[in-house]
């Protein structure tokens, strides 16, 4: 399934939008003095916005033929390059050789217990929707 | 950043996450475990490459727009946090609390650590 050319191009296209999303957003967000604000804010955000598509695509129906290429295009491919891990780990880094090493220890602590609790939020809105879109006043529309 | 070196930057994110598409499928087929390890050894090897880039440009080794589109562009379309934050919450919901805590807590130092050594001997060459 990793070897397929379509679902790799697929994951290059919405990994280029997301990286460019993301590279604009860190130009525009200022840092808070040696808290690397909009990585902080785009990794959270982006593990909700994961969360929210899995479980809408989960609750849709099983991962094939649309479901897949769409959850490849924006899961896989957009929030995946939106966000990022790398960044975090060597900006933690930079802050130690910096001189600021709680900084960063509370801002990879901040970012691994926040990306989960968002990545469980959006999770659970997920499902929300699913269920609300599932209320029996709303069949059939 | 002139908009040549951003368009750039676009394409080796994509390229990046393609990479991170294959490199995960293929440690997916060949180790079979609870534990998401194709996430990690992609994070802890993306954060050694860039931590490498970012060193060999504090002393003009590497020019800047080589590591926004290396480093920013590829690296952080090939690395990625929100699979990693999913497959932690993942691990949780399956009472897996021990896994869960290694894969939030114990890839972060390792990817810290690994980011920290290779800026070194990046910036040291």
């Amino acid at each position: 399934m990793h070897l397929r050319w379509r679902y790799i191009g697929v994951v290059t296209l919405g990994g280029a939008a997301g990286t460019g999303v993301r590279e604009a957003l860190s130009l525009v967000i200022p840092a808070a003095g040696a808290f690397p604000t909009a990585i902080f804010l785009i990794n959270l955000t982006g593990a909700f916005a994961l969360g929210v598509v899995l479980e809408t695509l989960l609750h849709l129906g099983r991962d094939e033929g649309h479901r897949r290429m769409l959850r490849l295009l924006v899961g896989t491919g957009f929030m995946g390059g939106y966000t990022t891990y790398s960044t975090l780990a060597v900006g933690v880094a930079q802050t130690f050789t910096a001189g600021h090493a709680w900084v960063g220890i509370v801002y990879g602590m901040l970012s691994v217990i926040g990306g989960a609790a968002a990545a469980f939020a959006g999770i659970a809105v997920g499902a929300e929707i699913q269920r609300w879109r599932a209320l029996p006043g709303r069949r059939g529309r | 950043m002139t908009p040549a070196v951003f368009a750039a930057l676009c394409v080796a994110g994509g390229v990046g996450a393609a990479l991170r598409f294959v490199v995960d499928g293929l440690v997916r087929s060949r180790v079979r475990s609870v534990f998401p390890w194709g996430t990690a050894i992609i994070n802890v090897s993306g954060s050694l490459l860039l931590g490498f880039l970012t060193g060999l440009t504090l002393h003009a080794l590497l020019p800047p727009p080589w590591v926004l589109v290396l480093g920013t562009g590829m690296m952080g379309g090939y690395t990625t946090f929100s699979t990693a934050s999913i497959e932690t919450m993942r691990l949780v919901q399956e009472r897996e609390y021990v896994m869960a805590a290694t894969n939030g807590f114990a890839v972060l130092i390792v990817t810290v650590a690994v980011g920290f050594g290779s800026l070194w001997v990046g910036s040291s060459l």
